[in-house]
Protein backbone atom coordinates (compact mmCIF):
# COMPACT_ATOMS: atom_id res chain seq x y z
CA UNK A 1 0.00 0.00 0.00
CA UNK A 2 0.93 3.51 -0.96
CA UNK A 3 2.42 5.84 2.44
CA UNK A 4 -0.05 8.22 1.87
CA UNK A 5 -2.77 5.68 1.93
CA UNK A 6 -1.88 4.62 5.36
CA UNK A 7 -2.84 6.24 8.97
CA UNK A 8 -0.62 8.36 11.46
CA UNK A 9 -0.34 5.17 14.08
CA UNK A 10 0.40 3.23 10.92
CA UNK A 11 3.25 6.08 9.74
CA UNK A 12 4.36 6.19 13.23
CA UNK A 13 5.07 2.42 13.84
CA UNK A 14 7.15 2.10 10.39
CA UNK A 15 8.91 5.18 11.38
CA UNK A 16 10.07 3.88 14.74
CA UNK A 17 10.81 -0.01 13.10
CA UNK A 18 13.08 2.35 10.46
CA UNK A 19 11.04 0.79 7.66
CA UNK A 20 10.32 4.30 6.37
CA UNK A 21 10.90 8.22 7.21
CA UNK A 22 8.45 11.04 7.71
CA UNK A 23 10.34 12.64 4.33
CA UNK A 24 9.05 9.56 1.96
CA UNK A 25 5.72 10.20 3.69
CA UNK A 26 5.71 13.62 2.84
CA UNK A 27 7.10 12.62 -0.68
CA UNK A 28 3.84 10.12 -0.89
CA UNK A 29 1.50 12.70 -0.01
CA UNK A 30 2.53 15.31 -2.66
CA UNK A 31 2.73 13.08 -5.65
CA UNK A 32 -0.79 12.31 -4.83
CA UNK A 33 -1.48 16.08 -4.60
CA UNK A 34 0.49 16.21 -7.91
CA UNK A 35 -1.73 13.70 -9.39
CA UNK A 36 -5.39 14.27 -8.02
CA UNK A 37 -5.72 17.89 -6.63
CA UNK A 38 -6.69 18.96 -9.67
CA UNK A 39 -9.65 17.12 -9.72
CA UNK A 40 -10.16 17.78 -6.10
CA UNK A 41 -9.50 21.02 -5.17
CA UNK A 42 -9.47 20.34 -1.67
CA UNK A 43 -7.40 22.97 -0.59
CA UNK A 44 -7.63 26.78 -0.99
CA UNK A 45 -3.92 27.38 -0.75
CA UNK A 46 -0.88 25.15 -0.34
CA UNK A 47 2.27 25.99 1.37
CA UNK A 48 4.90 26.67 -0.45
CA UNK A 49 7.12 23.38 -0.80
CA UNK A 50 10.46 25.48 -0.66
CA UNK A 51 9.58 26.52 2.81
CA UNK A 52 8.29 23.48 4.16
CA UNK A 53 10.84 21.87 7.21
CA UNK A 54 10.63 18.42 8.30
CA UNK A 55 11.82 17.39 11.85
CA UNK A 56 12.51 14.01 11.90
CA UNK A 57 13.32 13.85 15.97
CA UNK A 58 9.47 15.40 16.54
CA UNK A 59 7.11 12.92 17.59
CA UNK A 60 4.37 13.50 15.13
CA UNK A 61 6.01 14.89 11.94
CA UNK A 62 2.66 13.72 9.46
CA UNK A 63 1.47 15.69 6.66
CA UNK A 64 -2.11 17.80 7.97
CA UNK A 65 -4.29 20.02 5.88
CA UNK A 66 -5.16 22.84 8.01
CA UNK A 67 -8.99 24.73 7.24
CA UNK A 68 -8.48 27.63 6.05
CA UNK A 69 -10.23 30.14 8.71
CA UNK A 70 -7.23 29.27 11.16
CA UNK A 71 -4.08 31.55 11.13
CA UNK A 72 -0.82 30.12 10.33
CA UNK A 73 1.80 33.36 10.53
CA UNK A 74 3.10 34.54 7.23
CA UNK A 75 0.42 31.83 5.16
CA UNK A 76 -2.88 33.39 3.52
CA UNK A 77 -5.79 32.70 5.72
CA UNK A 78 -8.58 33.99 3.73
CA UNK A 79 -12.03 31.88 5.68
CA UNK A 80 -12.03 31.11 1.44
CA UNK A 81 -13.60 34.55 1.03
CA UNK A 82 -12.58 37.55 -1.17
CA UNK A 83 -12.66 40.10 1.77
CA UNK A 84 -9.08 38.59 3.52
CA UNK A 85 -7.72 37.87 -0.18
CA UNK A 86 -3.96 38.26 0.84
CA UNK A 87 -4.35 38.46 4.32
CA UNK A 88 -1.32 36.82 6.27
CA UNK A 89 -1.73 36.74 9.71
CA UNK A 90 0.71 37.75 12.19
CA UNK A 91 0.65 35.02 14.42
CA UNK A 92 -0.04 31.11 14.83
CA UNK A 93 -3.66 30.07 16.22
CA UNK A 94 -3.06 27.74 19.58
CA UNK A 95 -4.36 24.79 17.48
CA UNK A 96 -1.23 25.65 14.95
CA UNK A 97 1.35 26.31 17.16
CA UNK A 98 0.60 22.81 19.13
CA UNK A 99 0.78 21.26 15.91
CA UNK A 100 4.23 22.88 14.61
CA UNK A 101 5.30 21.71 18.51
CA UNK A 102 4.40 18.38 18.10
CA UNK A 103 6.53 18.07 14.42
CA UNK A 104 3.31 18.04 12.14
CA UNK A 105 4.16 19.25 8.66
CA UNK A 106 1.06 21.89 7.73
CA UNK A 107 0.97 21.24 3.72
CA UNK A 108 -1.98 23.82 3.22
CA UNK A 109 -5.10 25.30 4.44
CA UNK A 110 -7.87 23.52 2.97
CA UNK A 111 -10.79 25.04 1.36
CA UNK A 112 -14.19 25.39 3.08
CA UNK A 113 -17.39 27.15 2.57
CA UNK A 114 -17.16 31.41 2.90
CA UNK A 115 -16.33 31.97 6.27
CA UNK A 116 -18.14 28.55 7.21
CA UNK A 117 -21.53 29.48 6.00
CA UNK A 118 -22.28 26.69 3.86
CA UNK A 119 -22.99 22.63 4.28
CA UNK A 120 -21.62 21.80 0.73
CA UNK A 121 -18.02 23.63 0.36
CA UNK A 122 -19.62 25.19 -2.69
CA UNK A 123 -19.30 28.92 -0.97
CA UNK A 124 -15.97 29.01 -1.62
CA UNK A 125 -14.42 31.80 -3.69
CA UNK A 126 -12.09 29.40 -4.60
CA UNK A 127 -15.11 27.40 -6.37
CA UNK A 128 -16.00 24.15 -4.88
CA UNK A 129 -14.23 20.82 -3.76
CA UNK A 130 -14.92 17.72 -5.60
CA UNK A 131 -15.96 14.60 -3.63
CA UNK A 132 -13.34 11.91 -3.69
CA UNK A 133 -15.52 9.13 -3.66
CA UNK A 134 -18.01 10.66 -6.81
CA UNK A 135 -16.03 14.04 -8.28
CA UNK A 136 -19.98 15.17 -9.49
CA UNK A 137 -21.09 15.23 -5.38
CA UNK A 138 -20.17 17.82 -2.74
CA UNK A 139 -17.70 16.67 0.13
CA UNK A 140 -19.87 18.41 2.50
CA UNK A 141 -19.14 20.95 4.47
CA UNK A 142 -18.19 23.55 5.46
CA UNK A 143 -14.86 21.64 6.11
CA UNK A 144 -15.41 19.95 2.86
CA UNK A 145 -11.71 20.93 1.58
CA UNK A 146 -10.47 19.59 4.77
CA UNK A 147 -12.44 16.04 4.80
CA UNK A 148 -11.67 15.83 0.65
CA UNK A 149 -8.01 16.20 1.62
CA UNK A 150 -8.00 13.10 4.31
CA UNK A 151 -9.96 10.89 1.89
CA UNK A 152 -7.97 11.51 -0.97
CA UNK A 153 -4.94 10.34 0.88
CA UNK A 154 -3.49 14.47 -0.04
CA UNK A 155 -3.03 14.82 3.67
CA UNK A 156 -2.76 12.17 6.38
CA UNK A 157 -4.60 14.31 8.98
CA UNK A 158 -6.60 17.49 8.91
CA UNK A 159 -8.10 19.84 11.42
CA UNK A 160 -11.44 21.18 10.78
CA UNK A 161 -13.93 23.41 12.92
CA UNK A 162 -17.61 22.61 13.39
CA UNK A 163 -20.27 25.37 14.23
CA UNK A 164 -23.06 23.38 13.64
CA UNK A 165 -22.13 19.75 11.70
CA UNK A 166 -18.96 21.66 9.93
CA UNK A 167 -16.47 18.65 10.75
CA UNK A 168 -19.23 15.49 11.14
CA UNK A 169 -21.44 16.17 7.96
CA UNK A 170 -18.33 16.33 5.30
CA UNK A 171 -16.59 13.39 7.64
CA UNK A 172 -19.93 11.64 6.96
CA UNK A 173 -20.22 12.13 3.10
CA UNK A 174 -16.30 11.51 2.75
CA UNK A 175 -15.99 8.45 4.83
CA UNK A 176 -13.76 9.33 7.39
CA UNK A 177 -13.78 10.40 11.12
CA UNK A 178 -14.68 13.29 12.25
CA UNK A 179 -14.61 14.79 15.84
CA UNK A 180 -16.38 17.67 17.45
CA UNK A 181 -15.14 18.26 21.12
CA UNK A 182 -17.35 19.45 23.87
CA UNK A 183 -17.11 23.25 23.55
CA UNK A 184 -14.04 24.51 25.18
CA UNK A 185 -12.21 21.72 24.51
CA UNK A 186 -9.61 22.52 22.21
CA UNK A 187 -8.78 26.81 21.95
CA UNK A 188 -9.89 28.95 19.67
CA UNK A 189 -7.61 30.96 19.50
CA UNK A 190 -6.75 32.32 16.09
CA UNK A 191 -9.75 30.79 14.92
CA UNK A 192 -11.36 33.24 13.05
CA UNK A 193 -14.81 33.46 14.53
CA UNK A 194 -18.08 32.61 12.83
CA UNK A 195 -20.61 32.01 15.72
CA UNK A 196 -18.46 32.07 18.85
CA UNK A 197 -20.65 30.05 21.30
CA UNK A 198 -21.04 27.22 18.93
CA UNK A 199 -17.37 27.17 17.12
CA UNK A 200 -15.00 24.53 18.07
CA UNK A 201 -12.10 23.01 16.22
CA UNK A 202 -11.54 19.30 15.68
CA UNK A 203 -9.59 16.29 14.19
CA UNK A 204 -10.55 14.51 10.87
CA UNK A 205 -8.79 11.74 10.35
CA UNK A 206 -8.66 8.25 8.42
CA UNK A 207 -9.08 6.23 12.02
CA UNK A 208 -10.56 6.56 15.45
CA UNK A 209 -7.23 5.66 16.82
CA UNK A 210 -5.89 8.73 14.98
CA UNK A 211 -8.31 10.72 16.11
CA UNK A 212 -7.09 10.34 19.54
CA UNK A 213 -3.65 10.72 19.11
CA UNK A 214 -4.41 14.25 17.41
CA UNK A 215 -6.85 14.99 19.82
CA UNK A 216 -4.04 14.71 22.38
CA UNK A 217 -1.98 17.35 20.39
CA UNK A 218 -4.40 20.20 19.85
CA UNK A 219 -6.57 19.85 23.10
CA UNK A 220 -6.07 22.05 26.28
CA UNK A 221 -6.78 25.15 28.20
CA UNK A 222 -5.30 28.16 26.64
CA UNK A 223 -5.81 31.42 28.86
CA UNK A 224 -5.83 32.95 25.09
CA UNK A 225 -9.48 32.18 24.69
CA UNK A 226 -11.79 33.35 27.46
CA UNK A 227 -14.31 30.44 26.02
CA UNK A 228 -11.37 27.52 27.09
CA UNK A 229 -12.48 25.16 29.66
CA UNK A 230 -10.52 25.01 32.79
CA UNK A 231 -11.61 21.96 35.38
CA UNK A 232 -13.91 23.95 37.05
CA UNK A 233 -16.03 24.07 34.03
CA UNK A 234 -16.23 20.49 33.57
CA UNK A 235 -17.26 20.56 37.08
CA UNK A 236 -19.50 23.29 36.47
CA UNK A 237 -21.28 21.32 33.57
CA UNK A 238 -20.79 17.80 35.46
CA UNK A 239 -23.09 18.58 38.27
CA UNK A 240 -25.23 21.30 36.66
CA UNK A 241 -26.18 19.06 34.00
CA UNK A 242 -25.82 15.34 33.61
CA UNK A 243 -23.49 13.91 35.45
CA UNK A 244 -24.84 10.81 38.11
CA UNK A 245 -23.37 10.44 41.41
CA UNK A 246 -21.83 7.29 40.93
CA UNK A 247 -20.02 8.52 37.90
CA UNK A 248 -17.16 10.02 39.07
CA UNK A 249 -15.01 11.95 36.18
CA UNK A 250 -11.57 13.35 36.05
CA UNK A 251 -11.77 17.01 34.62
CA UNK A 252 -8.24 17.52 34.10
CA UNK A 253 -6.87 16.48 30.43
CA UNK A 254 -7.07 13.22 29.83
CA UNK A 255 -4.72 10.86 27.51
CA UNK A 256 -7.13 10.01 25.07
CA UNK A 257 -5.48 7.36 23.43
CA UNK A 258 -6.06 5.34 26.91
CA UNK A 259 -9.56 5.44 25.76
CA UNK A 260 -8.70 3.37 22.34
CA UNK A 261 -10.17 0.33 24.44
CA UNK A 262 -11.60 -2.52 22.63
CA UNK A 263 -15.09 -2.83 25.10
CA UNK A 264 -18.74 -1.73 24.78
CA UNK A 265 -19.74 -4.18 27.50
CA UNK A 266 -22.23 -2.67 29.34
CA UNK A 267 -22.46 0.50 28.07
CA UNK A 268 -25.86 1.77 27.98
CA UNK A 269 -26.88 3.37 23.98
CA UNK A 270 -29.89 5.36 22.88
CA UNK A 271 -31.36 5.73 19.88
CA UNK A 272 -33.34 8.92 19.79
CA UNK A 273 -36.73 8.05 18.13
CA UNK A 274 -37.06 11.51 16.06
CA UNK A 275 -33.48 10.84 14.59
CA UNK A 276 -34.89 8.03 12.43
CA UNK A 277 -38.26 9.83 10.63
CA UNK A 278 -39.35 9.89 7.34
CA UNK A 279 -37.35 11.43 4.98
CA UNK A 280 -34.06 9.78 5.58
CA UNK A 281 -32.58 7.79 3.36
CA UNK A 282 -33.24 4.15 3.91
CA UNK A 283 -29.57 2.81 3.28
CA UNK A 284 -28.40 5.25 5.59
CA UNK A 285 -30.98 4.57 8.09
CA UNK A 286 -29.93 0.04 7.28
CA UNK A 287 -26.12 0.94 7.58
CA UNK A 288 -26.83 3.03 10.87
CA UNK A 289 -29.24 -0.20 12.35
CA UNK A 290 -26.64 -2.45 11.45
CA UNK A 291 -24.00 -0.80 13.06
CA UNK A 292 -25.94 -0.80 16.03
CA UNK A 293 -26.11 -4.77 15.68
CA UNK A 294 -22.34 -5.28 15.53
CA UNK A 295 -22.42 -2.80 18.73
CA UNK A 296 -24.89 -5.54 20.28
CA UNK A 297 -23.01 -8.12 19.47
CA UNK A 298 -20.50 -6.78 21.33
CA UNK A 299 -22.17 -6.82 24.48
CA UNK A 300 -23.83 -2.80 24.42
CA UNK A 301 -27.30 -2.16 24.91
CA UNK A 302 -29.73 -0.59 23.27
CA UNK A 303 -32.68 1.33 24.10
CA UNK A 304 -35.09 3.78 22.31
CA UNK A 305 -35.03 7.07 23.55
CA UNK A 306 -36.49 10.81 22.96
CA UNK A 307 -35.18 13.82 22.29
CA UNK A 308 -38.41 16.30 21.67
CA UNK A 309 -37.41 19.42 21.12
CA UNK A 310 -35.20 18.02 18.19
CA UNK A 311 -37.16 19.27 15.30
CA UNK A 312 -36.68 23.08 16.41
CA UNK A 313 -33.11 22.68 16.36
CA UNK A 314 -32.31 23.83 13.07
CA UNK A 315 -34.47 26.81 13.75
CA UNK A 316 -32.97 27.88 16.87
CA UNK A 317 -29.16 27.57 15.09
CA UNK A 318 -30.41 29.66 12.05
CA UNK A 319 -30.75 32.27 14.86
CA UNK A 320 -28.07 31.98 17.36
CA UNK A 321 -25.56 31.26 14.32
CA UNK A 322 -26.50 34.21 12.05
CA UNK A 323 -26.50 36.76 15.41
CA UNK A 324 -23.68 35.60 16.28
CA UNK A 325 -22.04 36.12 13.08
CA UNK A 326 -23.62 39.30 11.98
CA UNK A 327 -21.59 40.52 14.77
CA UNK A 328 -18.41 38.73 14.77
CA UNK A 329 -17.67 39.61 10.92
CA UNK A 330 -18.92 43.56 11.65
CA UNK A 331 -14.92 43.33 11.70
CA UNK A 332 -14.10 43.12 8.15
CA UNK A 333 -14.98 46.57 7.21
CA UNK A 334 -11.97 47.55 5.23
CA UNK A 335 -10.50 49.52 7.83
CA UNK A 336 -7.34 47.76 8.95
CA UNK A 337 -6.46 44.47 6.67
CA UNK A 338 -7.88 42.58 3.90
CA UNK A 339 -10.00 43.90 1.09
CA UNK A 340 -10.76 47.78 0.76
CA UNK A 341 -13.13 49.44 -1.46
CA UNK A 342 -14.17 52.95 -2.48
CA UNK A 343 -17.30 53.26 -4.53
CA UNK A 344 -16.65 55.22 -7.92
CA UNK A 345 -19.44 58.25 -7.12
CA UNK A 346 -20.02 59.17 -3.40
CA UNK A 347 -23.51 57.79 -1.81
CA UNK A 348 -22.97 58.56 2.04
CA UNK A 349 -20.46 59.53 3.92
CA UNK A 350 -16.56 58.79 2.94
CA UNK A 351 -16.00 56.09 5.18
CA UNK A 352 -19.77 54.35 5.38
CA UNK A 353 -19.29 54.56 1.61
CA UNK A 354 -16.09 52.14 1.98
CA UNK A 355 -17.56 50.32 5.06
CA UNK A 356 -20.67 49.56 2.30
CA UNK A 357 -18.50 48.93 -0.70
CA UNK A 358 -15.76 46.64 0.83
CA UNK A 359 -18.30 44.33 2.30
CA UNK A 360 -20.75 44.37 -0.75
CA UNK A 361 -17.36 43.41 -2.51
CA UNK A 362 -16.08 41.08 -0.29
CA UNK A 363 -18.83 38.91 0.86
CA UNK A 364 -20.11 36.19 -1.73
CA UNK A 365 -24.46 35.47 -1.42
CA UNK A 366 -24.57 32.96 1.47
CA UNK A 367 -22.44 35.62 3.54
CA UNK A 368 -24.40 38.63 2.93
CA UNK A 369 -27.71 36.67 3.60
CA UNK A 370 -26.26 35.37 6.94
CA UNK A 371 -25.19 38.59 8.22
CA UNK A 372 -28.39 40.05 7.12
CA UNK A 373 -30.47 37.65 8.86
CA UNK A 374 -28.47 37.99 12.29
CA UNK A 375 -28.59 41.86 11.82
CA UNK A 376 -32.24 41.47 11.84
CA UNK A 377 -32.90 39.00 14.39
CA UNK A 378 -30.52 41.63 17.00
CA UNK A 379 -32.66 44.24 15.54
CA UNK A 380 -34.64 46.56 17.77
CA UNK A 381 -38.08 45.50 18.59
CA UNK A 382 -37.16 41.75 16.91
CA UNK A 383 -35.17 40.98 19.29
CA UNK A 384 -37.41 39.03 21.87
CA UNK A 385 -39.17 37.30 18.85
CA UNK A 386 -36.18 36.04 17.62
CA UNK A 387 -33.15 36.24 19.40
CA UNK A 388 -34.17 36.20 23.05
CA UNK A 389 -36.51 33.31 21.85
CA UNK A 390 -34.04 31.26 19.84
CA UNK A 391 -31.70 31.05 23.05
CA UNK A 392 -34.70 29.78 25.38
CA UNK A 393 -35.60 26.98 22.76
CA UNK A 394 -31.50 26.49 23.29
CA UNK A 395 -31.69 25.47 26.92
CA UNK A 396 -35.17 23.77 25.93
CA UNK A 397 -32.53 21.14 23.58
CA UNK A 398 -30.14 21.34 25.97
CA UNK A 399 -32.57 20.18 28.60
CA UNK A 400 -33.19 17.05 26.59
CA UNK A 401 -29.83 16.12 26.50
CA UNK A 402 -29.28 16.33 30.09
CA UNK A 403 -32.20 14.11 30.47
CA UNK A 404 -31.37 11.68 28.13
CA UNK A 405 -27.65 11.24 29.29
CA UNK A 406 -29.02 10.30 32.91
CA UNK A 407 -30.45 6.96 31.26
CA UNK A 408 -27.31 6.65 28.78
CA UNK A 409 -24.15 6.55 28.55
CA UNK A 410 -23.90 8.11 24.29
CA UNK A 411 -26.66 8.04 21.85
CA UNK A 412 -25.88 6.96 18.44
CA UNK A 413 -27.81 8.38 15.31
CA UNK A 414 -26.98 8.78 11.36
CA UNK A 415 -24.80 11.82 11.15
CA UNK A 416 -26.98 12.93 7.78
CA UNK A 417 -29.89 11.82 6.73
CA UNK A 418 -28.46 11.43 3.01
CA UNK A 419 -25.41 10.70 1.14
CA UNK A 420 -23.31 13.53 -0.39
CA UNK A 421 -25.49 15.12 -2.70
CA UNK A 422 -24.80 16.52 -6.57
CA UNK A 423 -22.47 20.00 -7.08
CA UNK A 424 -25.39 22.38 -7.53
CA UNK A 425 -28.21 20.77 -6.46
CA UNK A 426 -29.30 22.48 -3.33
CA UNK A 427 -27.74 26.03 -3.96
CA UNK A 428 -30.64 27.79 -4.95
CA UNK A 429 -32.29 26.31 -1.76
CA UNK A 430 -31.04 27.54 1.23
CA UNK A 431 -33.70 25.76 3.46
CA UNK A 432 -32.67 22.70 2.05
CA UNK A 433 -29.07 23.17 2.55
CA UNK A 434 -29.95 23.79 6.22
CA UNK A 435 -31.85 20.88 6.74
CA UNK A 436 -28.50 18.58 5.83
CA UNK A 437 -27.34 19.71 9.13
CA UNK A 438 -30.16 18.50 11.07
CA UNK A 439 -29.00 15.63 12.88
CA UNK A 440 -25.42 17.06 13.86
CA UNK A 441 -27.28 20.80 15.20
CA UNK A 442 -27.83 19.77 18.80
CA UNK A 443 -24.50 18.84 19.51
CA UNK A 444 -23.21 21.86 19.41
CA UNK A 445 -26.29 24.03 20.82
CA UNK A 446 -25.68 21.66 23.89
CA UNK A 447 -21.65 21.67 23.71
CA UNK A 448 -21.85 18.01 24.14
CA UNK A 449 -19.07 16.28 21.79
CA UNK A 450 -19.68 14.43 19.18
CA UNK A 451 -18.39 12.03 16.56
CA UNK A 452 -18.90 10.69 12.95
CA UNK A 453 -17.35 7.12 11.62
CA UNK A 454 -17.49 5.49 8.58
CA UNK A 455 -19.89 2.89 8.95
CA UNK A 456 -21.15 1.72 5.24
CA UNK A 457 -21.38 2.63 1.75
CA UNK A 458 -24.12 2.74 -0.92
CA UNK A 459 -25.49 1.47 -3.33
CA UNK A 460 -23.76 4.40 -5.76
CA UNK A 461 -20.67 3.68 -3.71
CA UNK A 462 -20.83 6.79 -1.13
CA UNK A 463 -19.70 6.60 2.18
CA UNK A 464 -22.29 6.79 5.35
CA UNK A 465 -21.42 7.92 8.82
CA UNK A 466 -22.83 6.93 12.02
CA UNK A 467 -22.82 9.83 14.69
CA UNK A 468 -21.87 9.36 18.66
CA UNK A 469 -22.63 11.78 21.05
CA UNK A 470 -21.95 11.74 24.68
CA UNK A 471 -21.47 14.04 27.90
CA UNK A 472 -19.89 17.34 28.46
CA UNK A 473 -15.71 16.21 28.20
CA UNK A 474 -16.74 12.83 27.76
CA UNK A 475 -14.82 12.66 24.25
CA UNK A 476 -13.03 9.14 25.80
CA UNK A 477 -16.91 7.45 25.39
CA UNK A 478 -16.91 8.17 21.80
CA UNK A 479 -13.31 6.95 21.54
CA UNK A 480 -13.94 3.68 23.10
CA UNK A 481 -16.95 3.35 21.15
CA UNK A 482 -15.91 3.84 17.70
CA UNK A 483 -12.23 2.29 18.38
CA UNK A 484 -14.69 -1.20 19.68
CA UNK A 485 -16.22 -0.60 16.49
CA UNK A 486 -13.34 -0.08 14.26
CA UNK A 487 -11.78 -3.49 15.38
CA UNK A 488 -14.94 -5.39 13.93
CA UNK A 489 -15.45 -3.59 10.84
CA UNK A 490 -13.67 -2.56 8.20
CA UNK A 491 -15.29 0.41 6.42
CA UNK A 492 -12.67 3.11 7.79
CA UNK A 493 -9.92 1.01 5.81
CA UNK A 494 -11.78 1.48 2.04
CA UNK A 495 -9.18 4.03 0.25
CA UNK A 496 -9.87 5.53 -2.72
CA UNK A 497 -7.66 5.39 -5.97
CA UNK A 498 -7.20 8.47 -7.77
CA UNK B 1 -43.90 39.45 5.68
CA UNK B 2 -40.75 41.16 4.71
CA UNK B 3 -40.78 44.60 2.16
CA UNK B 4 -37.83 45.46 0.06
CA UNK B 5 -37.54 48.58 2.18
CA UNK B 6 -36.71 45.73 5.42
CA UNK B 7 -34.17 44.39 3.24
CA UNK B 8 -32.71 47.88 2.60
CA UNK B 9 -33.23 48.96 6.25
CA UNK B 10 -31.78 45.60 7.58
CA UNK B 11 -28.34 45.90 4.21
CA UNK B 12 -27.73 49.69 5.90
CA UNK B 13 -27.33 48.32 9.59
CA UNK B 14 -25.40 45.46 8.11
CA UNK B 15 -23.18 47.96 6.36
CA UNK B 16 -23.51 46.22 3.06
CA UNK B 17 -24.43 48.15 -0.11
CA UNK B 18 -26.84 46.06 -2.31
CA UNK B 19 -27.39 45.74 -6.20
CA UNK B 20 -30.68 46.12 -7.42
CA UNK B 21 -31.01 42.24 -8.38
CA UNK B 22 -29.61 41.12 -4.81
CA UNK B 23 -32.56 43.10 -2.94
CA UNK B 24 -34.81 40.61 -4.88
CA UNK B 25 -33.35 37.43 -4.35
CA UNK B 26 -32.76 38.32 -0.76
CA UNK B 27 -35.90 39.53 0.14
CA UNK B 28 -37.20 36.50 -0.87
CA UNK B 29 -34.82 34.29 0.85
CA UNK B 30 -35.14 36.09 4.28
CA UNK B 31 -39.06 35.75 3.79
CA UNK B 32 -38.89 31.94 3.53
CA UNK B 33 -36.21 31.43 6.08
CA UNK B 34 -38.43 33.79 8.64
CA UNK B 35 -41.49 31.46 7.63
CA UNK B 36 -39.64 28.62 8.97
CA UNK B 37 -37.86 30.19 12.08
CA UNK B 38 -41.62 30.83 12.87
CA UNK B 39 -42.19 27.75 13.77
CA UNK B 40 -40.46 28.54 17.11
CA UNK B 41 -43.53 30.40 17.90
CA UNK B 42 -45.33 27.01 18.44
CA UNK B 43 -43.19 26.50 22.01
CA UNK B 44 -44.12 27.92 25.13
CA UNK B 45 -40.81 29.49 26.43
CA UNK B 46 -42.37 31.70 29.39
CA UNK B 47 -41.16 30.09 31.80
CA UNK B 48 -37.77 29.09 30.29
CA UNK B 49 -34.44 30.94 31.10
CA UNK B 50 -32.16 31.46 27.87
CA UNK B 51 -28.76 29.72 27.45
CA UNK B 52 -26.39 32.20 25.58
CA UNK B 53 -23.85 29.81 26.55
CA UNK B 54 -22.74 26.33 27.77
CA UNK B 55 -20.34 26.95 29.75
CA UNK B 56 -20.02 29.52 32.93
CA UNK B 57 -17.77 32.64 31.34
CA UNK B 58 -15.89 34.73 33.06
CA UNK B 59 -13.51 37.67 31.66
CA UNK B 60 -9.81 36.29 31.69
CA UNK B 61 -7.68 39.04 33.60
CA UNK B 62 -3.78 38.65 34.10
CA UNK B 63 -1.45 40.97 36.16
CA UNK B 64 -1.22 44.78 34.99
CA UNK B 65 2.66 43.85 34.05
CA UNK B 66 3.86 44.61 31.04
CA UNK B 67 4.64 41.88 28.57
CA UNK B 68 6.24 41.57 25.15
CA UNK B 69 3.60 42.32 22.14
CA UNK B 70 3.84 42.65 18.23
CA UNK B 71 5.83 45.51 17.52
CA UNK B 72 4.41 48.08 14.83
CA UNK B 73 6.10 47.21 11.68
CA UNK B 74 4.37 43.78 12.60
CA UNK B 75 1.51 45.05 13.02
CA UNK B 76 1.03 47.15 10.44
CA UNK B 77 2.08 44.31 7.89
CA UNK B 78 -1.16 43.14 7.05
CA UNK B 79 -2.64 46.72 6.65
CA UNK B 80 -4.91 47.71 3.53
CA UNK B 81 -3.34 51.02 3.66
CA UNK B 82 -0.46 52.60 5.84
CA UNK B 83 1.03 55.75 6.78
CA UNK B 84 3.40 57.29 9.36
CA UNK B 85 3.31 54.07 11.46
CA UNK B 86 -0.42 53.95 11.07
CA UNK B 87 -3.70 52.62 9.70
CA UNK B 88 -4.78 55.04 6.60
CA UNK B 89 -8.47 55.05 6.25
CA UNK B 90 -10.73 57.57 4.09
CA UNK B 91 -11.70 60.61 5.96
CA UNK B 92 -14.30 59.86 9.20
CA UNK B 93 -15.17 63.59 9.71
CA UNK B 94 -16.72 65.76 6.95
Amino acid sequence: MKLNYLTAHEILDLIKENKTSAQKVYKSVLDQIDNSEKAIKAYANLAERSEISIDENKPFPIPIAVKDNMCVLDQETTCSSNILKGFKPSYDATVIEKLKDSGAIIIGHANMDEFAFGSSTETSCYGPTHNPWDLDCVPGGSSGGSTAAVASNQAIWAIGSDTGGSIRQPAAFCGVVGLKPTYGRVSRYGLIAFASSLDQIGPITKDVEDSAILMNIIAGYDPKDSTSAKPEDALFLNTLSCRDDNYSHSCDLPDFTKALVNDVKGLRLGIPKEYFIDGIDAEVKQAVLDAIERLKDRGATFKEISLPHTEYAVATYYIIATSEASSNLARFDGVQYGLRKIPERPRKSSIVDMYEETRAAGFGTEAKRRIMLGTYSLSSGYYDDYYLRGLKVRTLIKQDFDKAFKEVDAIVTPTTPTTAFKIGEKTSDPISMYLSDIFTISANLSGIPAISIPCGFSRNNLPIGMQIMAKPFDEEMLFRIGYTYQQITDWHKKRVNL
Amino acid sequence: MISKEDVLNIASLSRIHLQDNEIDQLTKNLEDILEYIAKLEKLDVSNVEPTSHVLPIENVYREDKVNSSLGQSAALKISTENQNGSFKVPKVIE
